[in-house]
């Protein structure tokens, strides 16, 4: 056990110093590592803030049913229970005639005194629930569904608008994630070019190591935790641009983009997990690539 | 006891080339022998057979136990850790000091600080480089570079040194210097040794064990000889 711990120690040391020793090489890839990272980071910040911004759309999104003039309080209550029954329903608000004249007489005179006129029976006005689903791709279903109970004379939902905003948001996420997920193949594929080099350039090393009865695991490690190195090194300019760049850029626009409607996400403690992921995206590319050039290259 | 068991060993290179023709012999544990013969008469190939760095065609091999025919690839430090070996070039790392050079070979088996300072300055002492331990590989001779590899093949404490052509590189004078470490080794330690050498001179001189080696074929086994040019009548 204690000889593991030794080896992995050693793996450590020989990493750092081999990073060093080659330091033309390592910072190619240190490079590459660095320019992939930002990518990946940006477009980290941008779909958090992409579905950030949706998921506000969605939760602000209600589905508006208007009863008939002359449903009664009873077919309101069955409407009532009907909606409650349903499974895409996250809550719902229930406002009556009444209600809705009482609100508008208080909003203008001119209101007032036109509606003061109306009794239970002559109120023009429709009873409405005010409803929000819980899965916002599934509203049209559920419209569909609401519409088709008793005695509702209308449901409105923005339809197009909905419709239009959630297919551009999902094939933003898309395109986001196929992008970040490129570049990672490009950068694994960049470490493992890296280490290739470090092997090759430490074959005599390796060689020696083979005669004189290192085994494959105390080998290999040292190249591996290199890799890791190379990764960890090359997401400090990330995070650092990560970290700094959001706050200069929420500070910059108010924390809104363009208009109101768009609110960014809060830096904190935003930037910290997006710096945390952009590390360990770093290490474990690093370690991917460089476990794929040992098993491709060091013949042990 | 022997500690080298070779029995109907052959050596096909998948060129084609047969490098040694159904050897059989053993060496005994203690001893000091040569193995000696022209260039392609196989002496490298029976070397590197010893450590596993070439499997036979056919044939079985034992050295201190182990059957290193059967042993897997993963499995062949185990056998490495069981010997020490030393080449012609040295094969020292140029960027690391004396004491790292030799320390190198315990620190890779992941012997603790101690242990690897200990027996490190231990072996430095027996091929008596005490005062150049902090130089590096490029300020030294050949024969004190071929010092610091022999320090590193047995700072291990290895029952069996390997040497090919350990005196290949070196001058005459240089040469006798290694030729007195390892004896000194052999003698004091019980080292076994296996030297394969085409050296004529220092074979005769030190009048060991020779095994003499021809296109491939054992043609001759002395206890104690030297190089003569009737072994190559036989």
């Amino acid at each position: 056990m204690m000889t593991i711990f030794r080896m992995i120690g050693r793996g450590i040391r020989d990493a750092f110093k081999s990073v060093f020793r080659n330091f033309s090489l390592s910072l190619a890839s240190i490079s590459c590592i660095t320019i992939t990272l930002v990518i990946v980071a940006i477009s980290i910040i941008a779909s958090f803030n992409v579905e950030n911004f949706a998921k506000k759309i969605e939760s602000d999104l209600t589905i508006v049913v208007f009863m008939e003039n002359n449903a009664d309080e009873k077919e309101v209550d069955n409407a009532k229970k009907e909606i409650e029954r349903m499974d895409n329903i996250d809550s719902y608000k229930f406002e009556s005639k009444n209600r809705v004249k009482d609100e508008m007489s208080k909003q203008s005179d001119v209101f007032d005194a036109v509606m003061k006129e109306w009794d239970d029976e002559s109120n023009p006005l429709r009873d409405t629930f005010q409803i929000k689903v819980k899965d916002v791709e599934k509203i049209k279903t559920t419209a569909k569904q609401l519409k088709k109970m008793d005695k509702v004379a209308v449901v409105r939902y923005g339809e197009g608008m909905v419709d239009k905003l959630i297919n551009t948001f999902s094939s933003v996420e898309k395109v986001a994630y196929g992008v970040v997920i490129a570049l990672v193949i490009v950068t694994i594929f960049l470490i493992i070019n890296t280490i290739k080099l470090t092997i090759f350039s430490r074959k005599r090393e390796i060689s020696i190591m083979r005669l004189v009865g290192a085994s494959n695991f105390s080998i290999k490690t040292p190249f591996i935790i290199e890799g890791m190195v190379l990764g960890l090194i090359g997401s400090i300019i990330p995070v650092i641009l990560t970290t700094f760049g959001y706050l200069t850029f929420y500070k910059h626009f108010d924390g809104y983009l363009f208009t109101q409607i768009i609110e960014l996400i809060k830096p904190e403690p935003f930037i910290y997990y997006a710096s945390g992921l952009v590390v360990i995206i770093g290490i474990l590319v690093g370690m991917i690539g460089s476990a794929g050039a040992v098993r491709k290259y060091l013949k042990v | 006891m022997d500690l080298i068991r070779l029995k109907k060993v052959s050596k096909k290179y998948k060129n084609g080339v047969t490098a040694i023709y159904d050897l059989t012999l053993s060496i005994q544990k203690g001893s000091f022998t040569f193995v000696i013969g022209g260039s392609g008469s196989g002496k490298s190939t029976f070397i590197k057979m010893l450590y596993r760095e070439e499997k036979p065609t056919t044939g079985q091999i034992v050295v201190g136990g182990v059957n290193v025919v059967k042993l897997r690839n993963k499995k062949v430090y185990k056998l490495r850790r069981k010997l020490g070996i030393v080449f012609q070039d040295y094969k020292l790392l140029p960027k690391l000091t004396v004491f790292e050079n030799v320390a190198f070979a315990m620190e890779v088996i992941g012997a603790t600080k101690q242990e690897t300072r200990a027996k490190t300055l231990k072996a430095i002492e027996i091929v008596g480089l005490k005062n150049k331990v902090h130089n590096y590989p490029d300020q030294l001779s050949g024969g004190e570079q071929q010092r610091v590899a022999i320090a590193r093949a047995i700072v291990n404490e290895p029952k069996l040194l390997l040497c090919d052509e350990p005196t290949g590189n070196l001058d005459p004078e240089m040469s006798m210097e290694i030729m007195a470490v390892l004896d000194h080794i052999n003698k004091t330690n019980g080292t076994t040794i296996l030297m394969a050498t085409h050296d004529q001179d220092i074979v005769n001189k030190m009048q060991k064990q020779v095994i003499t080696l021809k296109d491939g074929r054992l043609i001759s086994f002395k206890e104690k000889g030297g190089y003569h040019s009737d072994d190559d009548d036989i």
